[in-house]
């Protein structure tokens, strides 16, 4: 047994845009124990609800996150209508489907360019993060904001897309799918690529259900488990089968978020070919009085809200379990044994949302 | 309804026997959540299996919370325990990797058992200037 050192990596290091901390125990250049601690940013948002009315939080809930910001709304007005039995339009569901989508492949390339950032192919980042432009600017000419949509509201949605407007947005993504087949083919081909990726912080399928991963972490590790299959909005009338890897590694991460892009690009064209003409809310009267745990399915995996109303304008709670939380666990899991030089690459294979995390 | 959830009242005293059969089936931990309800709190376990929905629950006294740890069936657990631990001042005995109170840097102690400051109301604007 080799000397032991402990390396603290973050709260500030090259790789982490937000703070997360890990004390990563060495023997030599490998990692036998992973730390980690969170928490230098917790904002208190849940406490938030014993102060604004249950109809304006939609704008805290959207705030959690600014990357899959749209779905933190949804997810937070899905658990009001349920409680509140809200029948929401059906044009609202799939306008929810499809912002959701392009919430999905802004958020998978931004992934991917922060990997390929860290494993040092600054072109390929510059490359996925250009593209992920184009997708921002669908989202604004649709929505009127890159980064909070504030699209979706208790009822159905503040904005509808029109024919001519989704034409051109199908029209786009064309074009988009195209550069992204460019992109995809570098990631799960070159062979630079592949040699920091393959066989990398191996996690079993037996593993991944124990230590409660989620998202593209549970998918990559052959667990077919996604929470759109709930059919929440439009996802009951649309063809979607999860996207399922055995490979267990960051490879096979990667690849479940490079296929995904693929998958919401196909989502979003039968949302928008089967999207009835129609209103786009409903007025939304009273109280919630009741409780329900929403789950949705974000980038990162699942996110469940847990919402008790008690029949006044505020909530008795709101709590949210993001799927970051849920995947640092297995995120422990895989750096015992990997390489003191794999950690960036780990750390970042499980799509770490410290902001989410300290809601 | 989206889902059905079915929620199962236990005991503090047999959560680590109903959750080591949850364990058994092949349940994931999908979260630990913690609702304060006036002077008692409602404990919240939820578990998954192929998008069915379980979700044990039990309350606690407000001041001094006391539950086992689940962390030797689901390690995962940790997390949430530390969660309730620091925010609530759940007293969890057992917890795999016990952080002891700094798993969150909060500006109070278990801020989520405190009673709501009021709101801050905001100043009028003085009259006249730019």
């Amino acid at each position: 047994m080799g000397n032991r050192t402990i390396i603290p990596f973050g709260p500030q290091h090259p790789v982490l845009p937000e703070p997360i901390h890990i004390d990563l125990v060495v023997e030599d250049e490998k990692v036998v124990e992973a730390v980690p601690s969170i928490g230098f940013i917790h904002r208190g948002l849940e406490k938030l609800t014993e102060k604004k009315d249950f109809i304006e939080y939609v704008y805290v809930a959207e705030r959690i996150c600014g990357i899959c910001s749209f779905i933190h709304g949804q997810t937070y007005c899905q658990g009001i209508e349920e409680i509140m039995k809200i029948e929401i339009p059906s044009r609202a569901k799939y306008l929810r489907t499809i912002w959701g989508e392009l919430s999905r492949i802004h958020s998978h390339l931004l992934w991917l360019g922060l990997m390929a950032d860290a494993f040092g192919f600054e072109s390929l980042f510059m490359h996925s993060w250009r593209v992920r432009e184009e997708v921002l600017n669908l989202i604004e000419a649709t929505t009127g904001g890159r980064v909070i949509f504030g699209s979706c509201k208790v009822g159905g949605t503040r904005r509808d897309i029109p024919p001519e407007q989704m034409t051109w947005l199908l029209a786009e993504l064309t074009k988009i799918e195209k550069e992204m087949r460019l992109i995809v083919d570098i990631f799960l081909n070159d062979n630079s690529v592949k040699h920091r990726l393959c066989g990398v912080g191996v996690i079993s399928k037996d593993d991944a259900i124990a230590l409660g991963a989620v998202g593209p972490t549970l998918r990559a590790s052959g667990v077919a488990d996604d929470m759109r299959l709930l059919k929440y909005a439009a996802f009951g009338e649309l063809n979607f089968q999860p996207i399922v890897r055995n490979e267990g590694d960051s490879y096979g991460r990667c690849a479940v978020r490079c296929e995904e892009l693929f998958q919401s690009v196909d989502l979003i064209r039968q949302a928008a070919a089967k999207m009835p003409a129609g209103e786009i809310a409903v007025k939304v009267t009273g109280n919630p009085d009741g409780e329900f745990f929403s789950r949705v399915e974000q980038p990162r995996g699942e996110v469940v809200y847990y919402i008790k109303g008690n029949g006044t304008k505020n909530l008795t709670r709101f709590r949210a379990r993001t799927p970051t939380f849920a995947n640092v666990p297995p995120l422990v899991k895989m750096l015992a044994g990997c390489e003191l030089a794999d950690v960036p690459v780990l750390v970042l294979t499980i799509d770490p949302c410290i902001s989410c995390t300290e809601r | 309804m989206i889902e059905e959830q079915t929620i199962i009242a236990v005991m503090p005293e047999t959560l680590v026997a109903e959750t080591r059969k949850m364990k058994e089936q092949g349940y994931r931990l999908v979260q630990i959540c913690v609702t304060r309800l006036g002077e008692e709190l409602q404990l919240d376990y939820t578990f998954d299996l192929n998008r069915k929905f379980v979700n044990f629950r039990f309350l606690q006294p407000k001041n001094g919370a006391r539950v086992p740890s689940i962390s030797s069936l689901y390690w995962c657990a940790f997390t949430y325990e530390n969660e309730i631990s620091d925010l609530f001042g759940v007293q969890v005995d057992g917890n795999a990797l016990d952080f002891k109170g700094t798993f969150y840097k909060t500006a109070m102690k278990h801020p989520f058992i405190q009673d709501a400051a009021p709101a801050v109301v905001p100043a009028p604007a003085k009259a006249g200037g730019q």
